[in-house]
């Protein structure tokens, strides 16, 4: 079976989902530029050479335009693969996002749909505060929207695939140090998990979590860059004879209670991690659907170890004090025990 | 161009569509009036010209992104103005199903995507739109209808450029009513007519004179068969007048009545009235009898929706995704 990185793994999902379907495209800033990047982290890169640059189409930058565009497009019956250079910037597209995609179906009484996918890439990479969010949680926020964060090759492959097939607007968001991209736009510090991912066509549902490491003392359940950084946790914890169940959830929206709910009632403990500010942030929701459908499972309270309320800053010792590191998550589960 | 190098047909067409309008939206108003609506309206009273003459220029596969004052351009389009009704009514039979409202009624059968309330926001959505019918090569043409407040949006901006760089099949339909909400075009331009924009971008402008529905429909119509001929976008600036305030809540303290009345010297339906009766092509009866005929389709569009059952509390659960998967 074929070792991919998740850029490797999105790519060949757009590619599959192009070749399968005409009514598939993407748009988006340099992503099909001849000589270019193939988006600012490679997962475009040779795909104008197969499709053309009507389906890898180049926009300018005008991330509100394109991403009404992509809108419009798909009420109209195409099924567009949108993408913002920088998660950071799906702010300049949110009204399209929020306030069109997410409230068409509803708005016409479940008469029009909105088959878009919005591809956004997330994460702190010393590259300063406006390029270094992780947002997620404004999406999940907004009803209408679907929120996926694949964190395995396998999972972004799955997933997008998914996504791409499914009639509802749904975001996807991609860590900067989980792509793997190579060459010129290799990010430093990168994780770049390379995993298996079958040849074939195959779909990750959307809504359902994974369970990556199993145990029985305390679930710590991460996103995109912090499932790593609890799988260190835990294994930093086994030598204490602490054994930890690692939750993915791979879907924000539509979430996976059920998996993540199951977990809690066996362990009675509960850290979620995630590299976003504390307030209002992904954790909390977390952390308040556990506290009221298992309250009467849990031993003890429920951690949520998030970057603090401050913007992303660039110096790097500063930058490592903001991303959740795996011995904050550690400091964490020891604080349950 | 005279009445009749057009057939009269068409031409008493479009006088009908017109009165439907303004009689649906005078309608309306006595509704609000009386508390039988429970929401604001954003009235097209005095515009009528625009949305009935370039819709004559489409065909019903043709799309239309329209705002939060859609009920002229539904109409026009062809959503059925007891669908309509029935929304401002709140009504489980209304076109959005009691989801929307006024400010997003549509049809997408009759290609009327639901109307946007958010100020610009249809512009690009209509530029998307042609992109899809041009990759599909269905020959569909899209229209955009937005006030000239909307031209002063990024949307606005960033739909023209794309539009124009990828000959997109659009119109973008500015209705230049003088006033965005309160505010009057000489406080928000420097420029005298927005169909100057055009030009930044790259793609034709024209000024037509938005209460002459044929003039309208002329413009219209050749913007249309370019768009279809694969010659790209072209922004029409529409110059008329709302009559009546820009929501059910405005006493149009800011304008004078003076310039209303003017205004309502070129009425557009009473325009064409005139120029029917000078013409011959219809006799005074004929317009009484038009009349009548569009009073009983207002009629029934209320009594539709006065008859239609509300929609349970619990379908505000449903419909948020597709089919509810």
């Amino acid at each position: 079976m074929p070792q991919m990185s998740i850029a490797e793994a999105l790519r060949q999902a757009i590619r599959e989902e192009m070749a399968r379907d005409a009514t598939v495209f993407c748009l988006g800033e340099d992503i099909g530029v001849p000589g270019g990047f193939g988006g600012a982290f490679t997962v475009t890169l040779g795909l104008s050479d197969e499709f053309g640059h009507e389906r890898i189409l180049d926009t300018p930058i005008s991330e509100l335009g394109l991403t009404g565009i992509a809108v419009g497009a798909a009420m109209a019956g195409l099924r567009p693969i949108a993408d913002v250079q920088y998660g950071d910037f799906l702010f300049l597209a949110m009204d399209q996002l929020a306030n069109q995609a997410a409230k068409m179906t509803y708005m016409s009484g479940g008469t029009v749909k909105v088959p878009l996918v919005m591809r956004a890439p997330v994460g702190a990479t010393a590259r300063g505060s406006q390029h270094a969010q992780s947002l997620e949680a404004f999406f999940c926020h907004v009803p209408g929207l679907k929120v996926l964060a694949p964190s395995t090759a396998y999972d972004a492959k799955g997933l997008l695939k998914a996504a791409v097939r499914d009639d509802n607007p749904v975001i996807i968001f991609e860590h900067k140090l989980l792509y793997g991209s190579k060459g010129p736009r290799t990010e430093k510090g990168a994780l770049s998990p390379i995993g298996e991912v079958p040849d074939e066509d195959y779909v990750v549902p959307i809504g359902q979590g994974i369970v990556r490491r199993a145990g029985r003392d305390v679930t710590i359940v991460g996103k995109l860059l912090t499932v790593y950084r609890a799988l260190e946790a835990a294994a930093i914890l086994a030598e204490e004879g602490v054994e930890a169940e690692v939750i993915d959830p791979r879907t924000l929206v539509p979430l996976d209670k059920r998996l993540i709910l199951e977990s809690v009632r066996k362990t009675g403990r509960l850290v979620i991690v995630e590299e976003d500010n504390l307030t209002g942030g992904w954790a909390s929701d977390v952390a308040a659907i556990v506290a009221e459908e298992a309250f009467w499972w849990l031993d003890a309270p429920v951690k949520r170890v998030s970057a603090p309320d401050v913007p992303p800053p660039f110096a790097p010792p500063m930058e490592q004090l903001y991303v959740p590191s795996a011995q904050r998550v550690v400091a964490a589960v020891r604080s349950l025990l | 161009m005279p009445v009749n190098q057009l057939d009269p047909d068409t031409v008493l067409s479009l006088y009908r569509q017109m009165l439907l309008i303004r009689r649906f939206e005078e309608r309306c108003n006595q509704l609000y009036l009386q508390g039988r609506i429970p929401s604001t309206l954003h009235l097209y009273i005095g515009q009528e010209a625009v949305a009935v003459g370039v819709c004559a220029a489409l065909g019903r596969e043709d799309y239309v992104t329209t705002t939060h004052r859609p009920h002229g351009h539904a109409i026009a389009k062809g959503v059925a103005p007891r669908a309509i009704m029935a929304e401002l009514f709140a009504k489980r039979t209304g076109c959005c199903k009691g989801k929307g409202g006024s400010m997003h009624v549509g049809d997408i059968d009759v290609g009327v995507f639901p109307a946007i309330a958010i100020v610009g926001a249809g512009i690009p959505i209509a530029a998307g739109a042609a992109l899809a019918a041009k990759r599909l090569g269905n020959g569909r043409v899209a229209v955009s209808f937005f006030g000239e407040g909307a031209a002063n949006e990024g949307a606005f901006h960033e739909a023209l450029n794309m539009a124009a760089i990828w000959d997109l099949p659009v119109v973008f339909v500015c209705e230049n009513n003088l006033y965005a909400a309160s505010t009057p075009v000489s406080t928000a331009f420097k420029i005298a007519d927005v169909a100057e924009r055009a030009a930044a971008y790259g793609l034709p402008g024209e000024v037509v004179d938005g209460n002459d529905v044929l003039a309208v429909y002329e413009a219209a119509d050749r913007a249309v068969q370019r768009a279809r001929a694969g010659q790209g976008p072209t922004l029409l600036e529409c110059k008329t007048y709302r009559q009546v305030g820009h929501s059910r809540s405005d006493p149009r303290t800011y304008r004078s009545r003076d310039e209303e009345d003017e205004w309502a010297q070129r009425d557009p339906i009473q325009r064409l009235a005139s120029r029917l009766l000078d013409e011959e092509v219809i006799a005074p009866e004929g317009l009484d009898e038009i009349e009548r005929q569009i009073m009983a389709q207002v009629d029934e569009a209320v009594a539709f929706a006065e008859g239609s059952p509300y929609p349970q509390p619990e379908e505000a659960l449903e419909d948020v995704f597709w089919r509810q998967q």
